[in-house]
């Protein structure tokens, strides 16, 4: 069959089979180009940016009020048994509260929270809303209504309340994509607060949707110093984090087959699944490049 | 033409649902995925050439917002829209069960493709795992909707096809 079919209209067009393959070239082409270069993220950030994310905007805010809403009736219903749990709950957090006056390691630990609260005032901050997320099941990707007109670039961390988040990945103008710690795909190196051992923490889709955990591994603890409940934060040699951000809490951990290093699980500090507001600190991680 | 610009306005209106409404409101942590359902039901009632050439497009406007390699959902969606158009000439008026079948299938290769590319060439080999946890519940979620939006855009194509008999002139032959 020739790739020039004639039509009714005496016209020569190409047949849909021809259309197929060219276009499956491209788009094998703009994947190996977007792989190796960023040539396409501007242009196309532009128009994806004026097009489609006023749209996008509006709905999550009429998401977002639908959420609240639903939310005020469930508690206006367990209103009356959460009183009677939180009578029972002041019973206990009173003991607990007396015993943690008398734990030593636990004052540290709140000291250490102090001056990490302090770390984080330093960096200028901007908040931004989450106003799109992920189409598919399989990633944690999201985008928030702020981009290059605000001064977000490329790399900006992204936290919510006082845990990690994510990092910027890609800026158009009045958006940006953040690619969250969570995601199947992405590792962070981080580190033990307490004895400041270094470690690999990676997103893991599997223990995210049956345990609400994720996975962190390469961490040489030779002296079995870390317990869980120790607080990872992100590390020093990070590529791209600034050192000293909370990612979460060891959850599990083993020792693997080697003998050397250990690995397991962490909860993170931010609970991925009801985040709507995020701040971007405007600061890079200096990296030498 | 008509039905272009109403497949147009109803698969973006898919995009942006999906990404904000429907993922605030997670079941189970799933999203349906209504774009499939959307291109796929304009492949089968359009034709191989429209199917692929939206699939094409609302594929990259994925991959622009969500993707990390531009062109891969792009190309993904196009081959969904183009394969479901050559089941266009099997179609019957108002059967519901070929248009459904042709929306899992696609659905189930669509995860499958995710899932080979995101995972298993990341070196995640536990399938059965991501079949329980991801892949069956979209399915059955996506299938629940395109129930819904299937017979929704086959009533708009069926109106906008007597008006245009209506205007010609010419008698409205039921398909």
């Amino acid at each position: 069959m020739s790739p020039v079919v004639k039509r009714k209209r005496e016209r020569y067009v190409l047949s849909t089979k021809y259309w197929l393959l060219i276009l499956t070239l491209f788009c094998v082409a703009t994947m190996v180009i977007s792989f190796a270069t960023d040539i396409f993220s501007k242009p196309l950030n532009s128009i994806g940016g004026y097009v489609v994310v006023p749209f996008q905007k509006g709905l999550s805010n009429v998401g977002s009020y639908i959420l609240n809403r639903t939310e005020n009736f469930k508690n206006m219903q367990s209103v009356l048994e959460e009183n009677e749990e939180l009578k029972a709950q002041v019973e206990e957090l009173t003991k607990e509260n007396i015993a943690l006056g008398q734990d030593r390691y636990e004052l540290t630990k709140l000291r250490e929270l102090y001056e990490l609260d302090e770390e984080y005032e330093e960096y200028t901050k901007i908040g931004a809303r989450i106003i799109a997320r992920d189409t598919g099941n399989f990633y944690s990707n999201f985008v928030i209504d702020k981009g290059s007109n605000d001064g977000i670039r490329i790399n900006c961390n992204v936290i919510a309340g006082n845990g990690l988040v994510g990092r910027v990945v890609d800026v158009g103008p009045n958006f940006s994509k953040v690619t969250a710690i969570i995601s199947d795909n992405v590792n962070t190196s981080a580190m033990v607060l307490a004895s400041g051992d270094n470690m690999i923490v990676s997103g893991d889709l599997e223990q995210m949707m049956s345990r609400n955990v994720i996975a962190f591994g390469q961490l040489y603890d030779e002296e079995d110093k870390v317990k869980i409940g120790d607080k990872i934060v992100t590390s020093n040699i990070s590529n791209n984090y600034l050192p000293g951000l909370l990612v979460g809490y060891v959850d599990t951990i083993s020792t693997d087959s080697n003998n050397l290093t250990k690995s397991g699980s962490l909860i993170p500090a931010v609970d991925f699944r009801h985040l709507e507001e995020v701040l971007v600190i405007m600061e890079l991680k200096e990296n030498g490049e | 033409m008509k039905k272009n610009i109403v497949s147009f306005i109803l698969i973006s209106m898919c995009f942006l649902l999906q990404s904000t409404l429907l993922s605030q409101f997670k079941l189970g942590g799933i999203v349906p995925n209504l774009m499939i359902v959307a291109i796929a039901t304009t492949g089968f009632l359009l034709g191989s050439e429209e199917g692929m050439w939206f699939g094409f497009a609302f594929g990259l406007l994925t991959d622009i917002f969500f993707g990390n390699i531009i062109g891969l959902y792009a190309c993904i969606y196009m081959f969904v829209g183009y394969l479901n158009g050559t089941g266009e000439k099997y179609l019957f008026s108002h059967d519901l069960k070929l248009p459904l079948l042709l929306i899992m299938i696609s659905d189930l290769a669509f995860t499958n493709v995710c899932y080979i590319i995101f995972f298993l060439l990341h070196g995640k080999f536990n399938y059965l795992f991501h079949l329980r946890s991801v892949i069956f519940p979209e399915l059955i979620y996506t299938t629940v909707f395109a129930c819904i939006i299937y017979p929704f855009i086959h009533f708009l194509f069926e109106k906008i096809d007597k008006f245009d008999a209506k205007r010609s002139g010419e008698n409205y032959v039921a398909e």
